[in-house]
């Protein structure tokens, strides 16, 4: 289940800060399949998981790179750019991928943690894992922390919320969109490693199999909040094993698709719940989300 | 070779419609351009990546005589009859769609051009261009639950499914007969995933019957993840497609391997000596479409000699399948001692043999 929500969580974390900063980037699947190929390339080429992880972040934010000219800089539209860099992540990463399917590599050592490892039942379930779930799980309150304690954090948020505003006092949107941006492409490259690397470690095209769409999704189930993020991340990621576990053990009191679309049918409710008045002001999405922004002189 | 896709396609497919008059153009004669449709990417390592080795040994084999291409990620649905029309329109003699989901759409398509010969794997319906192929893939399950009935301690075998049609059903089914003719109380444990491809669910399954005390998977499903799992987990699968042996070199035991190039090479030699006609053929070990991949040294030579025994016993016809007496998941007696399922009752099997926990 904690390895189930890590992809996610990593995707949706940087996703939450990029849209927090007012900018929509639907192209997760893509920076995800990018950093998970060039994580998986440069593991076979040099045996180092280390410089890989630092290939998948170094890809994911190439491709976020694109995206935040596109978007940032000639103010294309925020939609069609992020489904385009989808859409180019996902051949980029077959046309790089495909002289290495079928090659197994080295799994991502798991990290045992003094003392904590060896407790019972708690040790095996929570503290075996990699660097990735570890950091995963880490993110989480470090940019909880970010967005609402520091003040940079703060000038994030000003910058979804309102930019004319927040570039009337003076502060660089725009660069705070890309370094947002960047951030949101180092996340999802670690993300497509962490599938490429410690949870099927193999290349297959295509084989994070729609978690960037879920990662989305995921970012409105947690109305923008990185604690309700873990939440959602376990809830979306347990679900599956969940209901893998239920089928085996005979206990399916619903159709297995069913469990399945849970999440999703959650995410609308929340969808739902944002649109009535008294939701409005408790879940509201940054102001400025998906607007292209103009510094006006 | 020329890789297309299907954006590739859209955007040319006006330009293509106008310029196939110009292409068709006699040229030599013997030339022929052979497309394939696919389901899925060439690289999943599983269905797809096995048809177009097929593709790559009808290039091999004919040379100059032939020139191919194909499309892959396509859609079961309209996008399907669009890339089959546009294949057949762009000037291609034969057209290979290799996914069940596409047979109405090539069912379509072919009326409208009667001079271009029609392949499609998988289905049931043909047509006076329109030939369908498929393999005995259960086969290949009785030999590896043979190896299973052997290998199994626990007595419980994992069964990562895709999705529940006949196609798959049958080869459950078979795999169980086989296993509990070597070892009677085993029983075999299906969760589905409901996707042919999908690596993190393919792993998370394969997790979950392993956590429940499965010591033996078996998959019908695309990806290497599941024989990786085992192999991490330290119990035994078998690969599925292709041999996938690399991703587990000690939990592999063997794997069914499909073979499609020598039909492929038949049928597009076929075509260009002008002989082809329709048909509907099921070839399994006996025609190699079906293959049973290299045994795992770790296998103690009487288990690899029984499976030896169970494939040449296929092969010449003296063991079937789904031989009685058969009896169903609720014990109620399917079929007689002595009897046999005809080909038409096991491409239509919806219900499990005793011993499936599905």
């Amino acid at each position: 289940m904690v390895t189930a929500a890590t992809p996610l969580l990593l995707a949706a974390t940087g996703e939450l800060v990029v849209e927090r900063a007012g900018v929509l980037n639907l192209g997760v699947e893509g920076m995800m399949l990018v950093g998970a190929v060039a994580g998986f390339t440069t593991a076979l080429a040099t045996g180092s998981h280390t410089l890989a992880l630092f290939a998948a972040a170094l890809a994911g934010a190439g491709l976020a790179a694109l995206f935040a000219f596109l978007a940032l800089q000639l103010l294309a539209n925020q939609v069609a750019s992020g489904l385009a860099l989808t859409v180019l992540g996902t051949g980029l990463s077959a046309l790089a991928g495909a002289s290495r399917v079928g090659i197994p590599v080295e799994r991502l050592p798991r990290l045992a943690l003094p003392g904590l490892s060896d407790l019972p039942v708690v040790g095996p379930l929570l503290f075996a894992h990699d660097v990735l779930v570890y950091g995963a799980f880490a993110m989480v309150p470090a940019t909880a922390w970010f967005l609402g304690r520091t003040r940079a954090g703060m000038v994030l948020r000003a910058c979804g919320e309102n930019a004319e505003a927040a570039h009337a006092l003076g502060h660089p949107v725009r660069r705070v969109r890309w370094l947002a941006v960047l951030f949101g492409g180092v996340m999802a490259g670690l993300a497509g490693a962490y599938l490429s690397l410690a949870y099927t470690p193999m290349w297959a095209e295509e084989m994070t199999a729609g978690r960037g769409w879920i990662a989305l999704a995921l970012v409105v189930f947690a109305a923008w909040r990185p604690g309700r993020l873990l939440l959602g991340a376990l809830l979306f990621g347990g679900v599956g094993i969940l209901q893998l576990h239920a089928q085996g053990l005979g206990l399916v009191a619903l159709p297995s698709q069913i469990l399945s679309m849970l999440p999703y049918l959650a995410t609308v409710m929340v969808l739902v719940a944002i649109a009535t008045v008294p939701g409005r002001r408790r879940f509201a999405a940054p102001a400025c989300l998906g607007e292209p922004f103009l510094p006006s002189r | 070779m020329t890789p297309i896709t299907r954006r590739m396609l859209l955007a040319g497919a006006t330009a293509g419609l106008t310029l196939a008059a110009v292409r068709r153009r006699p040229r030599a004669q013997a030339r022929l351009k052979a497309g394939w449709v696919y389901v899925g990417p060439v690289g999943d390592h599983g269905w797809t990546f096995r048809h177009d080795v097929g593709r790559r040994e009808v290039e091999a084999a004919l040379g100059d005589r032939i020139e191919t291409t194909y499309v892959e990620n396509v859609q079961e649905g309209p996008d399907a009859e669009r890339v089959i029309r546009q294949l057949a329109a762009g000037g291609h003699g034969i057209v290979f769609a290799t996914s069940f989901g596409f047979m109405n759409a090539v069912l379509r398509v072919a009326p409208q051009f009667p001079q271009v010969k029609f392949e499609h794997a998988t289905g049931y319906k043909t047509a006076t261009n329109v030939a369908v192929y498929n393999a005995r893939f259960h086969e290949g399950r009785t030999v590896i639950g043979t190896i299973a009935g052997h290998v199994t301690r626990s007595g419980l075998i994992g069964y990562v499914g895709s999705f529940p049609i006949p196609e798959v059903v049958m080869g459950i089914n078979a795999f169980t007969l086989a296993l509990r003719r070597v070892r009677p109380d085993a029983r075999v444990r299906v969760v589905w995933v409901n996707s042919w491809y999908d690596p993190g669910k393919e792993a998370d399954a394969a997790k979950a019957l392993i956590d429940q005390g499965a010591d033996v998977l078996a998959q019908h499903t695309d990806s290497p993840a599941a024989v990786q799992v085992a192999q991490e987990r330290g119990v035994f699968a078998f690969g599925q497609a292709s041999d996938m042996s690399r991703f587990a070199p000690r939990a592999h035991l063997t794997a069914i391997i499909d073979n499609w190039g020598p039909y492929y090479v038949e049928r597009c030699r076929a075509v260009l000596e002008g002989r082809w006609q329709t048909h509907s053929i099921w070839w399994g070990l006996r025609e190699g479409m079906v293959q049973i991949g290299p045994y795992n040294p770790i296998l103690p030579q009487a288990v690899v000699d029984e499976a030896e025994r169970v494939r040449q016993g296929l092969i010449e016809g003296r063991i079937h399948p789904f031989a009685g007496p058969i009896r169903d998941q609720k014990g109620e007696l399917r079929l007689p001692e002595g009897r046999t399922l005809s080909d038409e009752d096991i491409l239509k099997m919806d219900w499990y043999v005793e011993g499936v926990q599905a």
